[in-house]
């Protein structure tokens, strides 16, 4: 990450004004995802200072990370889709129909979730990349589409009772030494679910493709400059295809793992997770112009995110809307501070 | 092929619709030379780079490259390197931001893995041998434009290339810059790379070039050994007329005399703006015909956006008939009576998708408010009365400018401009591109408007246009004025040496 | 439309009305309409009958589709501008909706959810719900216009907040209305059988025509959303105007929360205006307006808006339910969106040229 090693002289402003796009985004996440969660262990004590509440973090979390995963790359390639909510929910529905009602296989059901994501990221990427159409359009349709399909398969909400299901929702990964002692002195082990395990899994992966692969090189160079890449001799429109496929086959992991989080198929599953997964990867320092982003970023996005809507819960701001309003309070935040960072590079 | 030519270009014609852009134009580029490619707007270097980097194909014509036997063919830019020929555009076409070694050794490869840290080796050898000051691992953005520029060729060099086209890389670099530009040059030439190298600065020519090609219209005009080419010869080659004609084109404008203690209509002192020109001071009278020249880039344009408030304003004042005004943006310029037909006909001129009559009324338009729209039937009024007075040729008022010639859709702009009835007219190359009639009804127009008593300011790349228009030319050289010529030395002679830049 | 029109050869005239704005919508709703009478000629059928109130009034699909689709319509004049001048749309509607009927219904209880009598007149809660709907529209212009964010980024912090806030707005309370006052806006006035939302659309649309007719709003935001640079250089104030529009809209919003809140007497924060953008936008698009902004037919987008209701309505009497409706809506954005796409528009000149040559041949 430190690819920083110009003549950073002077003082301290000086090494912020040296910094690059990517690294100063980060930066301002980093400091706030901390000074966030220290203040609320400092102010609210309780269960901010177990660990568990770290994990339960991640735990409620870990589909989102994925689909901000995909966000993160379709938008460092310069583009957007809003449907990744829309496919969780249908991913969610299809796998949950698949198990109880038709008695399938887990195994089989993992494959269905890739399946949709791949068909949603391949025909939007196609409209995308080789018919130009603007993405925001392309998967808006996609969205409503998802969301359609999604009560078409199933109109009511319902519990999956497939066995080996079950049994594989309820495993989980025991963390040892970080665990705490309930009221009646016994020891709780501190645990994530699997997950977490696949979503810290897909993070690491799209850590090392977009930082070491020449694909990964590819979504940054096409996102900072179409006409620049083009001109290096790269297959734009390819490029742009596979941030899109990728980002589909995200929305389909994170969907099942959204599944296997909640255990049932329901139409109203993942409302707004879009926004949520942008709002994060944006707060990741990720920006909408493209070229600039950051996984790790993301990650923090997400947690921050995550950090920021508990802390309104547990000041007694309870209600829904505060959650609503906070949320895009931050989404508005931080896509202002992005709209200044874009204007102090072009001085 | 002989030995020490590496790249021939024979008869090369393409067409675009209306237009024939190279006609038989030969180009002949040595090893471990830099050959200057020279010409005025449109006459065709560019359409030139183009077929020979695979941008456009070629209607007719070889090009033979050393150690290829026969004519070979080359569809894309990506086929032009593979055969060893790299092209450094003005507008550099790295990708700010990805590494300096990510932008050395990207899309030249397939597959999927890279070895990184012998990437970065190899970038940092590439940059200590060529003495680019910048390390591997830094990102592009954070280099300074030269360096960018630098790193560009580099790529182009580590790319094997035998022939290296710089088009215009120097327009956005400051002097020192352009030096440390120039040492990587003749660095690479002495390795026996050949370098075409295009630009709109004279001095660099002559500071850095073995030989020039001239071209005008679409045909080659000769090529010259720097030595045999002084730089008043080289101006009249690109303008094409012979400096011994002194037959000079008489000016059709009255003799304009100024009289004593006239207060200018529009009086500028010490503008500039944020588009990169030194201060400058300006002044014109009632009726007057003056012009801005010199050659593309030299920054004519950026002086009458300046006046006009097109560009931010950062300093200087302007005085409208001798009372101070405050011009910032356009609005305040059209409340003073200023009009400005703009250089860039389809970015800043016409509104497309509008109609001819839309795009007629719609300065006027704007000065009336918000509030005060014209009825439908004054639309049209004005708009045929308009398109006969200008005989503006189109199907109806409601036919969409941009279907129209360019000859044409100008007039319109034109239209526009004339019916907020200005004191002070400025046409920024109002005749580029359009045939050549309606080019003698603007000059025609020009010397009209300024008998009934209006100010214009007129800007052409064509010096006989200026000459037979104008009563005063400001002389522009490298972005600051450099001379006014009025009277007796308006002649063409003396305007392209000043250009030129004196006896040198 | 056109005056100057000359009169050329009966096959330009063919060409003529395919290339018309007006085409598009109008095949789609001759489709929609054979469609309907081959299933059931029925649903033409339109009766008049008496409601529950004791009024005559006339029902029927056709009916249905004057009555919901005026909603869209309005909604649809906003839209059209907003896309002209900034060349990307506001997903935020539905959102805003929700608030202004929220702030509607908080002005008239003034604090208590069950009044007995309206705290104040409708008009002034309307016109309260108006102004704070076009605030909300000014935010969504400012991030457009001054921070540059593309539309659709920047409507999105209201389309996630938007549904928070109007319920935050009433405390998260149901307040119910009782006065018939309120309910004449989204039902019928007495002794009017045709249903109110299309006269207020009517007028809505009438004001939009001398808008259009007596100011400059629509030679502005056109010539910004063509040609920004152009449209600074001729004196205009692109950032203003961009803003404007998105004023324009939230205006619409606010007449629309008042028709959704009228018909109901009350509000649903999470229910109300669902997926109206969407729709909104769809009637755009079918209006033959480039939702890449520039120039508009402000008349096209309207009865863009009526053949939508139209297809809407068509799915429901086909027992699509409310909530699988989008599904099908999303293909005709697809199949609108991928036809007057420029890449397609140029494969397809070029397979009628080589056509053409062959029939030559």
């Amino acid at each position: 990450m430190s690819n920083n090693k110009t003549k950073a002289s002077g003082g301290f402003l000086d090494k912020l004004n040296n910094l690059t796009d990517t690294n100063l985004l980060l930066t301002i996440t980093v400091v706030i995802f901390f000074l966030m969660y220290i203040g609320a262990m400092i102010f609210q004590g309780g269960g901010f200072l177990k660990a568990q509440q770290f994990f339960n973090l991640l735990n409620t979390n870990a589909a989102l990370i994925v689909l901000a995963c995909g966000l993160s790359l379709v938008m460092i390639t310069g583009g957007i889709d809003i449907s990744v909510g829309g496919v969780t929910a249908l991913v969610s529905m299809c796998c949950a129909v698949y198990l109880d009602h038709m008695g399938g296989n887990v195994f089989v059901s993992v494959l269905v979730a890739l399946a949709i994501g791949l068909a949603f990221g391949a025909f939007q990427g196609f409209l995308v990349a080789y018919l130009d159409i603007q993405p925001f359009i392309v998967t808006l349709a996609g969205m409503f589409f998802a969301r359609g399909m999604t009560t078409i398969v199933n109109t009511k909400p319902f519990n999956v009772a497939n066995e080996a299901f079950t049994k594989l929702k309820m495993t989980r990964v025991i963390i040892p030494g970080l665990g705490s002692v309930n009221r009646k002195g016994d020891y709780i082990d501190a645990y994530v679910e699997i997950g977490v395990v696949v979503a810290l899994l897909v993070v690491v992966v799209m850590f090392c493709l977009l930082r070491w692969t020449k694909l990964g090189r590819s979504f940054y160079a096409v996102g900072g400059n179409r006409q620049s890449a083009l001109m290096l001799g790269i297959n734009v429109k390819r490029t742009r295809f596979l941030s899109h496929l990728l980002c589909g086959l995200l929305a389909g992991i994170g969907g099942y793992v959204y599944f296997l989080h909640v255990g049932s198929g329901s139409p109203s599953h993942a409302m707004g997770a879009e926004m949520d997964a942008i709002a994060s990867s944006i707060i990741g320092g990720t920006m909408l112009t493209g070229g600039v982003g950051n996984i790790a970023g993301t990650l923090l996005g997400v947690m921050s995110l995550g950090t920021i809507l508990q802390i309104v819960s547990a000041a007694g701001l309870g209600e829904a809307w505060w959650v609503g309003i906070t949320r895009a309070a931050m989404l508005c935040l931080f896509l202002i501070v992005q709209s200044l960072v874009m204007s102090r590079k072009k001085k | 092929m002989k030995d020490n030519i590496v790249l021939q270009m024979k008869n090369i014609h393409k067409s675009f619709p209306g237009v024939r852009a190279l006609q038989g134009v030969d180009f002949t580029l040595r090893k471990g030379e830099i050959h200057a490619l020279m010409g005025e707007n449109g006459a065709g270097k560019s359409t030139l780079i183009k077929v020979l980097t695979g941008v456009y194909s070629k209607d007719e014509g070889d090009i033979l490259l050393d150690g290829h036997q026969g004519p070979i063919a080359i569809h894309s830019p990506q086929d032009a390197q593979k055969v060893g020929i790299s092209t450094v555009y003005q507008e550099i076409t790295l990708c700010p931001n990805l590494s300096v070694a990510e932008n050395m050794f990207i899309g030249r490869t397939s597959g999927m893995g890279q070895n990184w840290k012998k990437v970065n080796s190899d970038t940092d050898k590439i940059l200590k041998s060529l003495d680019i000051p910048a390390t591997a691992t830094q990102q592009l953005e954070t280099c300074s434009l030269a360096v960018q520029q630098m790193i560009a060729i580099a790529r182009a060099v580590d790319m094997d290339c035998k022939v290296l086209i710089l088009d215009e890389p120097t327009s956005s670099l400051d002097e020192q810059e352009v030096e440390k530009l120039f040492t990587l040059m003749r660095d690479l030439r002495s390795r026996g790379v050949g370098i075409v190298f295009v630009t709109h600065f004279l001095d660099q020519v002559y500071e850095v070039c073995d030989r020039i090609t001239v071209m005008r219209d679409g045909q080659l005009v000769g090529e010259y050994e720097i030595k045999d080419l002084p730089r008043v010869k080289l101006v009249s080659k690109m303008l094409g007329k012979e400096l011994d004609d002194m037959s000079d084109i008489k000016g059709e404008q009255k003799a304009y005399e100024r009289k004593a203690g006239a207060v200018p209509v529009l009086e500028a002192q010490g503008r500039v703006s944020d588009a990169g020109i030194k201060p400058f001071d300006f002044h014109i009278d009632k009726g007057e015909v003056n012009g801005f020249t010199g050659l593309l880039g030299s920054g004519r344009s950026e002086c009458v956006r300046a006046i006009f408030g097109a560009d931010r304003v950062t300093g200087g004042t302007i005085k409208m008939n001798g009372k101070p005004v405050k011009i910032n943006k356009a609005l305040d310029a059209m409340k003073n009576g200023i009009a400005y037909l703009p250089e860039d006909r389809k970015g800043d001129g016409i509104v497309g998708d509008l109609s001819v009559r839309e795009n007629i009324i719609l300065a006027q338009q704007v000065l009336r408010g918000f509030f005060k729209p014209f009825s439908k039937a004054k639309q049209y009024e004005i708009a045929d009365e308009y398109i006969k007075l200008l005989s503006i040729k189109t199907a109806s008022a409601d036919t969409p400018i941009k279907s129209l010639s360019g000859g044409n859709q100008q007039k319109v702009i034109l239209a526009r401009w004339l019916f907020t009835h200005p004191e002070y007219l400025i046409l920024d190359e109002p005749t580029r591109g359009i045939d050549v009639g309606t080019k003698v009804d603007i000059q025609k127009l020009v010397l009209k408007l300024a008998s009934e008593g209006m100010s214009v300011t007129f800007i052409s790349s064509e010096l006989d246009e200026m000459l037979r228009t104008c009563s005063r030319l400001v002389v522009m050289r490298d972005r600051k004025v450099v001379g006014e010529l009025s009277g007796d030395d308006l002649n063409q002679s003396k305007v392209m040496s000043t250009i030129a830049g004196g006896d040198k | 439309m056109q005056k100057n029109e000359v009169k050329k050869s009966n096959e330009n005239i063919l060409m003529r009305m395919v290339r018309n704005q007006m085409f598009i919508p109008l095949l789609a709703l001759a489709v929609l309409a054979i469609f309907n009478l081959i299933a059931d000629p029925s649903v033409f059928k339109i009766t008049l009958s008496e409601n529950s109130a004791g009024n005559p009034v006339l029902s029927g699909l056709l009916i249905t589709v004057l009555d919901n689709g005026s909603e869209l319509a309005i909604l649809a004049i906003g839209m059209t501008l907003v896309t002209a001048a900034s060349g990307g749309q506001d997903i935020s509607v539905g959102a805003a909706v929700a608030i202004a009927g929220s702030v509607l219904l908080r002005m008239l209880c003034g604090g208590n959810s069950r009044p007995e009598e309206l705290a104040m007149p409708i008009i002034v809660a309307f016109l309260i719900s108006c102004v704070v709907a076009m605030l909300f529209g000014a935010f969504n212009g400012v991030l457009v216009a001054y921070f540059k964010i593309q539309p659709m980024i920047a409507t999105l912090i209201l389309y996630t907040a938007g549904r928070s806030i109007a319920a935050w707005i009433n405390n998260n309370e149901l307040p119910v209305i009782t006065d018939p006052g309120l309910s004449y806006f989204g039902g019928f006035i007495p002794g009017i059988p045709i249903p109110t939302p299309f006269f207020i659309a009517m007028i809505c649309v009438l004001i939009m025509f001398l808008v259009l007719k007596f100011t400059n709003l629509g030679l502005y935001t056109q010539a910004v959303g063509i040609n920004e640079n152009s449209s600074r250089l001729n004196g205009l104030n692109p950032q203003i105007i961009k803003i404007i529009s998105f004023v324009i809209l939230g205006l619409c919003v606010a007449v629309v929360g008042l028709i959704k809140v009228s018909r109901v007497q009350s509000i649903n924060y999470s229910v109300i205006a669902k997926d109206i953008e969407m729709d909104a936008i769809l009637a755009v698009a079918l209006g033959g307006n480039a939702l890449s902004g520039g120039k508009f037919n402000m008349a096209a987008s309207i009865f863009g808006a009526y053949v939508i209701q139209f297809l809407t309505q068509t799915l429901y009497k086909f027992k699509v339910s409310a909530d699988a409706l989008p599904a099908y809506k999303a293909v005709v954005v697809i199949i609108l969106v991928v036809i007057s796409a420029p890449t397609v528009k140029e494969w397809f000149g070029k397979m009628t040229k080589k056509f053409k040559v062959k029939e030559v041949a």
